[in-house]
Parts: structure tokens; sequence; C-alpha cells
């Protein structure tokens, strides 16, 4: 195991201590850790999940496993603005796919990923709840609706802006 | 007077709390005007809606609400002069999206403040249950919901009496569960969320009744990560329960004892299956398991377990109240009270309705929704999400019920009814449910991972261009595989958005295959547009827009799309003022 976990950058493991404390000792609480875990550090560093699972007493692998396959749980960081685009049935009947897809080619990357300036990761979701102002997309929390591929890009191009980085 | 705000979440995405805080900033100091918030009333359409309430009376709701109209709203209530807001008063005709609707599981959604205990108690809140448990027995109480006919609304429709008289029988000492699946994983559903938002208090009463009935001393609550609103307005009403002694030990003076808790889950549909909920509450990869044993016999953590949807628990307390004889007396031979649908698409008046079983589809989204946008045609109705089905338009006049919708090939489902117009391309929509079941399959077994992946390439091509004679056949041969060859629900319904798009629209598939033609004119890669030399007057305009420089021509003659260049996305079409540009 050792041989594995060398080479994983050293996240500030104490933060997760008061987490550990509360929850490791009940039985079935793996996913509500994972939880904790990814607002404490906005993913799943790799040294935590390896800390994680001594303290719960299983495989790291059981806890990679678990952390794999719900799609909550990130891996690797992310970027300063989550940008969320709602593909729920709604919104697909209402021409999502299009909003998608220019957001995609405006960024220049595709859903799970981050652009190299850390400034934007993009994320498809299942129904965002908004159906009625479908197509909606969910910047940090908050909702954009009724958007047309056009009105998404200027969005981020706002966004893009505001942090200097045109 | 109170101003009331809507703030569920539709109406916060609408703007709801930028125009709070712009009334908020208008009051003065010590000003005896209050504000008061409630949840989601359902009128989606309609968001952000600000409410003025004498009392318990509603003497005006104001819709479409910007923050711009926040000194009218002020001004209205501070002179009782109500003709400065008469602009964003709702219209007659909107007020009947409300009156035409029998609400019992939404009854309280839009009027009761959803963080108040003692707002609901005013309403007549947690009585049921305290009848319940002061003058009624388990078995009792099992019989008035068999006497309601109550089946369950998360899907299956399976009816509730029996679950719980099994939960009850499994045993007499030990532990027991009640579950709530508030995973609401249907793409295009929301009613769970809007109840547990907009009447946490309704479904915490549901289930304590729930618990009563079969003995279960803990309860818990499995959430989609994707409602944090819901999870926090639940969080503060299990709170204020406690408080109330309406959990935890001997519950309001007797010897019955319930715990509640609420556990949220991290995205995965297939985690709405019953026992792959049970897996994941109990912290693993939520992976279904084979019944039996049922969840009655052992379910968490090994434990008799019962689960029921959020709308089901929410009608709970209403059947206790009026008696079950009241809820059987609406509705269909075989199904009994009312449904919530979640009214998508594209629908002039979308939003949360509860109907009457027995109602037919057309009603629904004919005389409550308005009708069809921009004046287009209906083309059909999906139902159930990735486990239902489309249903046409030529079938709108089936009524809503468990039977007579399963005989068209869609289910009742949860309660996501999105319609469809013309525009929109049936195998595309077949194409999209696939895509979302592939990628939400758990991978246990053989059929549902690979059948709903071949299934997902199949249609891939097709809308690419790229069917071949036989896919169609070849498709349906798949379906009846993966229907036969798969664990959970998930799989054996997967196949059902592409079963009832062949079976309806036949003619959408071969016009894609044989032709290479989209009828919708929605799939990309099958378009082609051009420019009608007789109309275009050489304004020049489209090809400035066009981003992939493929438009060519000279000032004030006939421009020409270069179709190997062209990546069809429309822009000409639309900036076109002389309708030159057409699409086949
Ligand atoms: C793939 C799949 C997803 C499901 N998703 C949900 C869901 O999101 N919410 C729900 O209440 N039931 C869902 N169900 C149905 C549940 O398994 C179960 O039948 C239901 O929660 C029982 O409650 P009820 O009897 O009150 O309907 C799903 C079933 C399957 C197979
Ligand atoms: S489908 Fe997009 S918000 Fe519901």
């Amino acid at each position: 195991m050792n041989e594995c976990r060398k080479n994983i950058p050293q996240s500030n493991l104490e933060s997760l201590e008061s987490v550990l404390a509360e929850y490791a000792a009940i039985p079935g609480s793996l996913i509500t850790i994972l939880q904790k875990t990814q607002e404490i550090y906005g993913y799943l560093p790799k040294d935590a999940v390896y800390h994680i699972a001594e303290r719960v007493g299983a495989a790291p692998a059981e806890v990679m496993g678990v952390a794999t396959f719900y799609s909550q749980f990130r891996l690797v960081p992310i970027g300063r603005y989550l940008i969320q685009i709602c593909r729920g049935t709604a919104c697909h009947v209402n021409g999502s796919e299009r909003v998608a897809a220019a957001v995609s080619e405006y960024l220049g990357i595709k859903s799970g990923e981050t652009t190299d300036d850390g400034l934007f990761t993009l994320e498809n979701v299942a129904c965002l709840g908004c159906c009625s102002l479908a197509p909606v997309i969910m910047i940090n929390g908050e909702a954009y609706g009724n958007l047309t591929p056009e009105k998404a890009v200027s969005v981020l191009e706002n966004l893009r802006e505001k942090e200097g980085a045109l | 007077m109170r101003i009331v705000i809507g703030e569920g979440s539709c109406g916060i995405a609408a703007g709801a709390s930028k125009i709070r805080s712009a009334i908020e900033n208008l009051l003065c100091k010590g000003e005896n005007l209050s504000i008061g918030t409630t949840g989601c009333i359902g009128m989606c359409f309609l968001e952000p809606i600000v409410d003025i309430y004498e009392g318990k009376k509603l003497l005006k709701r104001l819709v479409k609400v910007g923050e711009k109209d926040a000194k009218a709203i002020v001004d209205a209530v501070r002179t009782g002069d109500f003709s400065g807001v008469d602009y964003i008063t709702i219209s007659a005709e909107d007020e009947q999206f409300l009156e035409k609707q029998t609400r019992i599981a939404l009854r309280h959604c839009g009027i009761i403040d959803p963080t108040s205990i003692e707002d609901y108690c005013a309403f007549g809140g947690y009585g049921a249950f305290e009848k319940t448990i002061k003058t009624m027995t388990p078995e009792e109480v099992i019989e008035e919901i068999k006497i309601s006919g109550l089946a369950g609304r998360g899907g299956a429709g399976f009816p509730t009496w029996f679950k719980w008289n099994a939960a009850k029988n499994s045993r007499t000492e030990g532990k027991k569960y009640l579950i709530c699946n508030a995973d609401e994983g249907d793409p295009g559903a929301f009613m769970d969320r809007a109840v547990i938002e907009s009447d946490p208090h309704g479904l915490i009463e549901g289930m304590l009744i729930g618990a009563y009935a079969i003995g279960a001393a803990e309860m818990t609550v499995y959430v989609r990560a994707e409602y944090p609103l819901a999870i926090k307005h639940l969080e503060e009403a299990i709170k204020q329960a406690k408080n109330h002694n309406l959990l935890g030990e001997n519950i309001l003076g007797t010897d019955f004892s319930c715990e509640m808790s609420i556990k949220a889950g991290a995205g995965a549909f297939v985690c709405g299956e019953e026992t792959a909920l049970i897996e994941s509450l109990e912290g693993r990869r939520g992976m279904p398991r084979l019944k039996p044993p049922f969840p009655a016999q052992s379910g968490y953590m090994g434990e008799p377990s019962n689960i029921n949807n959020v709308e089901t628990f929410a009608n709970v307390p209403w059947i206790i109240e009026k008696g079950g004889a009241a809820f059987a007396a609406m509705g269909t031979e075989n199904s009994k009270g009312t449904k919530v649908f979640a009214l998508t698409g594209k629908i002039k008046k979308g939003g949360l309705v509860e109907i009457p079983m027995g109602k037919t589809l057309r009603e629904v989204i004919f005389e409550i929704g308005g009708g069809i946008r921009e004046g287009k045609k209906i083309k059909a109705v999906q139902l159930g999400g990735p486990s239902g089905g489309c249903i046409p338009a030529e079938l709108l006049d089936t009524v809503i019920d468990y039977n007579a919708l399963a005989q068209t090939g869609a289910i009742m489902g949860s309660g996501g009814m999105v319609v469809m117009d013309e525009s929109t391309c049936m195998v595309g929509m077949a194409k999209f449910f696939l895509d979302f079941t592939a990628n939400e399959s758990c991978g246990k077994c053989v059929h549902c991972r690979i059948g709903t992946k071949r299934m997902q390439e199949i249609l891939t091509r097709i809308v690419k261009g790229e069917g071949r004679k036989g896919d169609v056949e070849l498709l349906e041969e798949l379906c009846e595989a993966v229907k036969e060859g798969s664990l959970c629900g998930l799989g054996q319904t997967a196949p059902n958005p592409v079963l009832t798009t062949i079976r309806y629209f036949r003619n959408e598939y071969d016009a894609h295959i044989n032709e290479k033609r989209c009828p919708a004119k929605e799939c990309s890669a099958l378009l082609t547009y051009s420019v009608d030399a007789k109309k275009c007057v050489g304004c020049t305009l489209c090809a400035r827009k066009c981003p992939a420089k493929a438009i060519s021509g000279e000032i004030k003659k006939p421009h020409f799309i270069n179709q190997a260049i062209c990546i069809k996305c429309g822009q000409c079409e639309k900036s076109c003022r002389f309708g030159a540009i057409s699409v086949r």
C-alpha cells in the first residue's frame, strides 16, 4: 500500500478530524463522511481517501468504489466557477443540447473538466428542479434560465471579464 | 397585512431573494409591516410570486414580480389601495390553473410558512397524527389506508396498506425502520422536492402515522443531494417537531417513541430503487439486491423496513383526517385519490398540477396547462421519465389511471409529464433517455449494463444519419432481452422510451434510417440549410453571422452556403429577415 501512496500530494488532514470523530464509528456513514470531506476540500484528495479508509476500517478500494459510484464526488479540484448544465427532460425538450454544446465549445472543455486557467468547471447534471425555466444552467448555485446558446455564452463572457481573463 | 414571498427553489431561481431584499430595503425602521415566506405554489410559469394576505385571507396574488415592483407593492400594502399593483396581479385566466386542481398532497404548498411549525398547526397540522396515536390501533390505521385505496406514488403503484401490513406483521419484537424515498430521480419531476420544501411537517406527519402503523421506532428520509433547500427545511422541521414532543420519547404522552433522521443521496438514479437505496443508506455503492427477501422482511441493517415515496406519505394525514372513503370517492375503479404531476416541456403554463385520477391527459395539458407554446401542435407527452413512455397526441383522451396508462406502453410514473410539440424529434427523445439509463446503470447485470449501451449506440447512429436497415428490429430485440434479463426496475423499464417511440412514431425512425431525414428538424447532422435565391436580397447578414464562414456571396446578390463547411448551427436561419434560408 505504501507504494501506491508515494507521490500523493499532502493535504491538510487535520480539518478532517472533526468529521471523522463524529462519524467514523457509526456504521454506514461512509457517504456522509465523503460528503463532508468534499465540503472541506472541494473534492476528495487522494490522501484523504486513504486516511478515511484507515479510520473507518475499510479497504481504500472500497472507499474509492463508493467515491466513483456517485456522481456527486469529484477526485480533482474544481474551478472557481462550477457550471452545472441541466440535462433533464424538460431542458432537453427546450434545447439544452445546443446550450451545452455552445458552452463546451466556448470553454474548450467537456463535462467533468476544468479550464486550464482554473476558472471554470463544467458538469452535466440531471434536472435542477427549475424545469419551468428550461433550459437552465446553474453557476455556483445561481440558476440562469430560459437560455439560448448565445445567452449562455454571454453569461460566461461576463464572468471572464469580471475575472480579468479576457 | 402581510407580504408573503414564494421562496421555493423555482421562485428563488426566478429571483425571489432579490425581491425580498428590495422590499425589505424600503421598509422604515419600526414599521409594522410583516414579510413572510412560503414554499412553491406550483405556478412556476408565473414566478416570482408575491402574495398579500390579511390573516388567512389572500387579498392579492402578484406574479412575475421584479425588483422594480417592490415600491408599488409596499405602497399598496401601506395604503390598502391596490390599484398600483394591478399591472402585476394574476389574471383571471391564470387563476384557473389552481382552481381546476384538487389539492391533497400539495394542500399546504405555497400557503403555509414551511419554516414554522406553528403555521402548520394553525392549518390543523399534526391533528391527524394525534388522532392516530390517541384513538386508533395500528390495525385501524392500516384499514383506513386500505379503504382509501392509496397506492404508491413513487412509480410502481403498489397498494400502500399491503406494504404496511407486511411490515407490521413481519415481527412483533425488535427494530423496524420506516424510510422515505425522496431521491426523485426522474429528470423532469420535482413534486417531491416541492412537498419537502413547502410542507416538511406534512411529510413528517405522514411518516409518523406510518411508523405508528408498522411499529417502527426509527424513520429516515433519503433525499437527493441536489435538493439543498429541501434538506434545510426538513432539518429545521425535525428540530421543531422534537421540541414539540412530536418526535422522540413518549410522543404526546403516549408510549409511542420515534426518532427521525435525514440522509443525503450522492447522485445516482438507481438509488431510487428501494434495495439500492438501502445499500446506499448503509454507505455502500447503490447496487440493487435480489428480492426476496423483501425489505419488509430484511431491509435497512437487515431489519424489517418499509419504504414509501414522499407524495404517498403526504396523502396520509389527509386520509386519516377525512377518512379513507373520502379519498376513495375520487378517481377511477382501480386508481383512487389524486396524483401530482410536474407539467413541463413545450407547455404554456408549466408547474405542479394535482388532479383527481380519472381526468384525461388532454384536460391536464390543455385546460390546466393552457396548451402548447407559440401556437405549435402537440406531438406527444412523456410520462414516467426514463422508465416511462411517450404517448402520442391521438391518445390524449386516455384517462389518468394506472391500467389505462400502462396499456399505452407508458406508466403513471412518479409524476413527470413532459409535453412535446412538432419540433421534438422522437428518435432523439429515445436516445436522450437511453443516454441517461446507460449512464446510470449500476453495472451489476450484463443485460442492463451492455444492453442499454448497445441500444444507445444504435440510437446514436440513427440520429447521426448512419442508421442501417434492420436497426429498428435490432432495437426491439434488444429491448426484449434487457427487459427480461435485468435484475431491477432500472433495466426492466429502460426499454420503454424506445418501445413506445417505435410503436407510435415508427415513421420517424424510418425517415432517419431510409431517407436520412429528421422530420422534426432537430437532428442537426441530418439538416441541410440552403438559401432561396428568389427571396435572398443579398444583405450579407447571414454571411457575417455564420461562425463557420460557410456563406459567401456578393452584396445585393443571392448568397450561397457551402455544405462542406456548414456546421448546421442554424444561425443563418435565425438571422435572416427575409425568410430566405430553408432547412430540410
Ligand atoms: C430505477 C428506479 C428508480 C426509482 N426512483 C424512485 C424515486 O426517485 N422516488 C421514488 O419514490 N421511487 C422510486 N422508485 C420506486 C421505488 O423502488 C419504490 O417502488 C418506491 O419508493 C416505493 O414507494 P411507494 O410505494 O410509496 O411508491 C424507483 C424505482 C426504480 C426501479
Ligand atoms: S429538466 Fe432542467 S431543470 Fe428540470
